[in-house]
């Protein structure tokens, strides 16, 4: 139940990451109602202080909206929605290019190992 | 409900067990007391639930100077076993009733469920992950505005231990409030922390914002932990 977490990022931008991929991949649809405050905590074990906190930057972000008494949402709005999905792109590849820096790759044999990945991919 | 100790000291005989300790726990916080065996974790819980008095200092609960009688605020999980081996799980829950009338009985029957317990059974017939979560279930059930927990996790297996964070996080009331949770078993129960205390040696090595921590440092609480005992350890 209790998820691990990574031990040099902040827990709540952590939990904020894992429902933002999960908008990306459309498990959580826009509109839709998130977990209660209290919800959140008990499934993945963390403090509700922490996961008010998630929310709180998400809706910072306009990634979800809080409506009055009714609880916290996924956006409808899609500019929102398609940035968000273009951001987690763009922090994939920065992963991705940084480890391969360190590696030593350049970037043509960076570009080179992608195209040759797909060929393998389509045969 | 706040908790504070001004200027605490504890001794056993010519050993401190705290010494000239301040601390202030607030409502809606889950704290974790972290620190070696015999740093002082156990005395600064059982000061704040009236069983141990200080030698120099105050200790005050709701600005109220601690007596024996604030066991009526205070809902106190001791590490060691208190149950009468011949009560039923339900004697157990009964006898708790009667004695604490923040006792709610409703959440008892609905924790002795999530945590399989069976109201019929002798306490000796228990075995200890169960006697762990018996314990556990009678301190959540009183809605008192202080819990202290002393090693809730110690010896029980990976199962118990998700079983007791999951009715934690469902049965505390964050606006009311205040929980203290000593423990070794760092790693599991970060996540469940806003603040962590170091006890060493009797004195209050250093006082973090869990997330704080994380954001500025970089450190998990368990990094810090052990960074901290090193440089004690060096000095």
């Amino acid at each position: 139940m209790t998820k691990d977490f990574q031990t040099s990022k902040p827990i709540y931008i952590q939990i904020a990451d894992h429902l933002s991929s999960q908008i990306v991949r459309g498990e959580m649809r826009a509109g839709e109602k998130l977990p209660s405050v209290r919800e959140m905590a008990i499934n993945s074990g963390v403090n509700p202080n922490t996961i008010q906190r998630t929310y709180s930057e998400m809706e910072r972000m306009g990634i979800v909206e809080t409506k009055r008494g009714q609880g916290t949402f996924v956006t409808e709005n899609e500019q929102v929605l398609k940035e968000l999905k273009i951001r987690l792109q763009t922090d994939i590849i920065d992963a991705f290019v940084q480890n391969m820096k360190e590696l030593g790759f350049s970037q043509e044999e960076m570009v080179e190992g992608l195209e040759q990945y797909f060929r393998r991919e389509q045969e | 409900m706040n908790v504070k100790l001004r200027n605490v000291s504890k001794r056993y005989g010519k050993d401190f067990s705290l010494k000239n300790v301040s601390l202030t726990f607030e409502t809606g916080k889950i704290y974790g007391l972290l620190g070696p065996n015999g740093s002082g974790k156990s005395t600064t819980l059982k000061m704040i639930a009236g069983l141990v008095y200080p030698n120099n200092g105050k200790v005050e609960v709701d600005a109220e100077e601690v007596t024996r009688k604030i066991c009526k605020k205070v809902a106190y999980l001791t590490e060691l076993d208190m149950f009468y081996p011949s009560f039923t799980v339900g004697n157990m829950i009964e006898f708790y009733a009667s004695q604490f009338s923040d006792f709610d009985m409703e959440i008892a029957e609905q924790l002795l469920i999530d945590m399989k317990l069976d109201r019929a059974k002798k306490i000796k017939q228990l075995s200890k992950g169960n006697r762990g979560r018996l314990k556990l279930v009678l301190t959540l059930s009183r809605k008192s505005p202080v819990l202290l927990l002393d090693e809730p996790f110690s010896g029980l297996d990976p199962m118990v231990r998700d079983s007791i964070v999951k009715s934690l996080l469902s049965y505390i009331n964050f606006e009311e409030q205040t929980v203290i949770i000593a423990t070794h078993e760092i790693d599991e129960i970060e996540p469940l922390l806003d603040e962590v205390i170091v006890i060493f040696q009797g004195d209050i090595i250093g006082q973090k914002n869990v997330e704080t921590l994380r954001e500025e440092e970089g450190l998990s609480v368990l990094e810090w932990f052990k960074s901290t005992m090193v440089q004690m350890e060096e000095n």
